[in-house]
């Protein structure tokens, strides 16, 4: 007995959802459920940017374009001590080294093949002079693929360009390394 | 010979060992598997003890001993992990970084250092020495070492090494505590043969090669073993490489051969394989060379070898030929007929009826059981710095005694000169001289032939003389030979021993030479044969094969380049006779191919096909051909017997090493040596470097 008392309850359950089903469609109800949606975001405040006119703030810890600093002097300050180049581990950097003529320890080559680089920073984590760092730029479009293997002359005038920035930055980070 | 060795038993971090008696503590934990650091410590110098960082507890001892200057006793108990020990190293390791500097980024030593390891293993992670640190004027150490001073922690195992085993008193230490500095005397540059041996030995990076200083890591080079081909001792070396060009040669260690030494031209000649290195095959016309493909130089040779009778042709190998290409082109010289052919460049008088005639028979690890040595006209210590270095160890402290006929020279040890003519060999050989006297009571004498003795006008009467000398006096007993031929050419042994010489009635090198300037023998073929009198071939067809474009390039009609002896395979048999193999570290610049692929291609375009077709084709021959090749690992030496002696007429000889950083075309090539060369001369001209 209670079982096809049962029965009949489904059935009719399902005659109910049926008609639903055909009825629904005319109610518009779906399409008002999105135009609420877009009615609701239309007060809201603005979040997208007007890109090259307006940026997002980064954290000072983001790891953009690469650059090689100098000493205040002028000096450059990397001593091809080849950490980096060790510890790159998309092995996109290549270093080769020789004594200068006062006799210091300097790189004739410092390549960084951009393609290959995957912003990981360790590269300025290994660099005991700080001199290899990725700076805050990352609008460094380019129309060549030659223009994207970078050399230590590229990367010396990175580092003129963005010495403020790449200043302020390891400014704030300092308490934390 | 093997005394039963007293064994004391000792327990070391509470396990019981058995240690021969006479070791030190240092050595029995050694034995014991269990790690100590180290700094002055070495195995082959003298016990200096003043580094302290190998301290271990040795229980009934208030302090921790210095382990490396502490003999072990029986029952002694070492503890090597103990708090006290640990405390010990990271204490010492705290006070030698107090004046060390941390300028590991920039220091050539940086990935290889003691001090690094060591620290990391045992040291404390930071310092308290908050006051300036010392800092060293650098010194002058000639055109090899390059100083940095402010990094000495004084282990003095520089100074050890030139006053025991190089036997150059140059390096000392001065001044006493923090004053203390390690310099050369009188800031000259250091002359020696071994000095390249100080940069391995210093354990910071406070001596470092100068031809490498900067140019690459230590991780980032590619370890290939190889062979020495500099001297005739076959110095086994590790050939550092990176992007295909040699970056540094190291010795390995082997006691059989070097120790774990090597000589300053074995070391720093390396930058010689990068300069005039013949990269393409050349022909003259019209007295110029052009450079041409492969093929047209093979048409262009075998042209002019066809056109000549077979006694018209002639072949000469060079010092670093190996011993592939000189049996390849001995197969080659047979099948076109000629019979003129030598691998004695110098024309030096060398049986070779037995393997024994021409050797260095004693072997170099046996010269420490020798008691009396008799070098005759030899400069052995830049003919085989090696060498020289285990006969001044013998003289040191196994008692050797040491007589010299001969030009004089200095051998770094006491030697007992008996003149400098050679016909006082005659003198020895018939008793009259008071030198026989002492050669009658020698119980394992040897005698060692100069290649300049036996290159003299009467180097037969030489060689022979001192073959009745050493059957006379007992050179030669039960396993003992004391007979010794000291060669100062890689090749030359592995020439011999396949019969790279004279056919019957065949030319040797001094007739082939004067015949050619007769115009009777109107070809020469040479395999890098740079050592010879190139005028003598002015009106002859040469053919030169080789790596350098050296003095025999300049004269040559047909230039083939080939590989040097670190871009090849290659057999290369050592003074004592004991064949060894060189391995590839780079490829061989531009169109430069391995010896014997020359020999060979060339044979075919004769018309006289060599049956080889791979290295393991003309290895199994040799190995058939003669016994000695069967077996790399044990030295064949043949039947010793006996050679009737000529008396020695004209005893006058010269030396045939003057300039020892220049002895062949690899040398000649290398800027390195040719500072060194300047520097012997004038060892103040180093100070602006």
């Amino acid at each position: 007995m209670i079982e096809e008392q049962e029965l009949k309850k489904v059935d009719v359950k399902d005659k109910f959802r049926r008609i639903w089903a055909w009825v629904k469609p005319y109610l518009l109800l779906d399409l008002l459920t999105g135009l609420s949606v877009t009615l609701r975001y239309f007060f809201k405040p603005k979040v997208t940017l007007n890109y090259p006119f307006e940026k997002n703030p980064i954290s000072p810890r983001f790891r953009g374009e690469h650059a090689l600093r100098k000493y205040d002097n002028g000096e450059e300050r990397c001593i091809a001590c080849k950490l980096c180049e060790a510890v790159c581990p998309a092995q996109a950097i290549t270093i080769e080294s020789e004594p200068r003529d006062d006799g210091s320890r300097r790189a004739t080559k410092y390549d960084i093949d951009m393609f290959k680089c995957i912003y990981c920073g360790l590269c300025e984590e290994a660099c005991p002079v700080d001199a290899i760092v990725e700076g805050p730029n990352y609008e460094y479009a380019k129309e060549t693929r030659q223009e994207f293997m970078y050399d230590k002359q590229k990367l010396l005038d990175n580092g003129d360009a963005w010495e403020p920035a790449l200043v302020e930055r390891l400014k704030q980070e300092a308490p934390y390394r | 010979m093997t005394e039963e060795i007293k064994k004391i038993q000792v327990i070391i971090d509470d396990k019981e060992i058995d240690v021969p008696e006479g070791v030190t503590v240092l050595q029995a934990c050694e034995i014991a598997e269990q790690e100590i650091p180290v700094f002055c410590y070495h195995s082959k110098l003298s016990i200096a003890g003043n580094c302290r960082m190998c301290l271990v507890q040795v229980e009934g001892k208030r302090n921790p001993i210095a382990s490396c200057a502490m003999q072990a006793s029986h029952g002694m108990k070492i503890s090597t992990k103990s708090e006290m020990v640990t405390k010990a190293r990271k204490g010492n390791l705290e006070f030698l970084l107090i004046n060390h500097p941390l300028d590991c980024p920039v220091c050539d030593q940086g990935g290889e250092c003691d001090l690094q390891d060591i620290t990391m293993a045992y040291g404390p992670s930071s310092s308290r020495f908050k006051d300036n640190k010392r800092a060293v004027k650098n010194k002058n150490f000639g055109p090899l070492i390059k100083t940095e001073m402010t990094r000495c922690i004084h282990c003095t195992r520089c100074v050890r090494f030139a006053t025991e085993v190089a036997g150059a008193e140059e390096v000392g230490a001065f001044g006493r505590g923090e004053d203390m500095e390690i310099s050369s005397y009188l800031e000259q540059a250091v002359t020696s043969e071994l000095s390249g041996n100080m940069i391995d030995l210093c354990p910071v990076g406070a001596l470092t090669s100068k031809p490498y200083a900067f140019k690459a890591r230590s991780w980032e080079l590619t370890p290939t073993n190889s062979i020495d081909v500099m001297d005739a001792v076959g110095s086994n070396i590790r050939v550092d490489s990176k992007n295909n060009e040699v970056m540094r040669i190291l010795p390995i260690a082997n006691e059989a051969v070097n120790e774990e030494w090597l000589s300053d031209k074995a070391r720093f000649s390396y930058d010689g394989l990068m300069t005039q290195r013949l990269d393409r095959p050349y022909i003259r016309q019209d007295g110029k060379l052009k450079a041409v493909e492969w093929h047209e130089a093979f048409i262009f040779a075998a042209k002019e070898i066809k056109k000549h009778n077979a006694d018209e042709i002639a072949a000469l190998s060079g010092d670093l030929a190996d011993v592939e290409s000189q049996f390849c082109l001995k197969e080659l010289m047979d099948k076109i007929g000629s019979l003129h052919r030598d691998c004695r460049q110098d024309g030096a008088f060398l049986p070779m009826d037995e393997r024994c005639d021409y050797l260095f028979n004693t072997t170099i690890e046996s010269i420490e059981q020798a008691d009396h040595c008799l070098i005759v006209g030899s400069n052995v210590r830049l003919e085989a710095p090696i060498i020289n270095a285990r006969i001044r160890k013998s003289t040191l402290h196994h008692g050797l005694k040491v007589a010299y006929v001969g030009p004089s020279a200095d051998l770094t040890y006491k030697t007992e000169s008996l003149g400098d003519k050679l016909s006082i060999l005659n003198k020895i050989l018939s008793g009259s001289h008071a030198y026989a006297k002492t050669l009658k009571e020698a119980k394992n004498p040897m005698i060692i032939i100069g290649q300049g003795a036996l290159a003299s006008p009467d180097g037969e009467g030489i060689y022979k003389t001192c073959r009745a000398i050493a059957d006379k006096y007992g050179f030669v007993h039960d396993d003992w030979n004391g007979f010794n031929i000291l060669h100062t050419a890689a090749g030359r042994v592995g020439g011999l021993d396949i019969g790279f010489t004279p056919g019957e009635k065949g030319k040797d090198t001094r007739k082939i030479l004067q015949a050619a300037e007769r115009n009777e023998i109107k070809v020469v073929y040479l395999l890098g044969a740079d050592e010879i009198d190139e005028d003598a071939l002015k009106n002859t067809f040469v053919i030169y094969q080789g790596s350098h474009g050296d003095k025999a390039a300049h004269i040559a009609n047909v230039i083939f380049p080939a590989a040097a002896y670190t871009e090849k395979e290659a057999l290369y048999v050592n003074t004592e006779g004991r064949i060894q193999q060189t391995r590839r570290a780079v490829f061989p610049p531009g169109e430069a191919k391995e010896d014997w692929k020359i020999i060979r291609a060339l044979s075919e375009i004769l018309h006289k096909k060599l049956p080889y077709d791979t290295r393991k084709d003309i290895l199994s021959k040799l190995a058939k051909t003669y016994p000695a090749y069967k077996d790399f690992s044990r030295i064949e030496k043949g039947q010793w017997h006996e050679i009737k002696a000529i008396e020695v007429r004209r005893g006058m000889m010269t030396l045939p090493i003057n300039n020892y950083y220049q002895t062949n075309p690899v040398a000649r090539a290398s800027v390195t040596m040719a500072k060194c060369t300047v520097g012997k001369k004038d060892s103040k001209s180093w100070e602006k470097d």
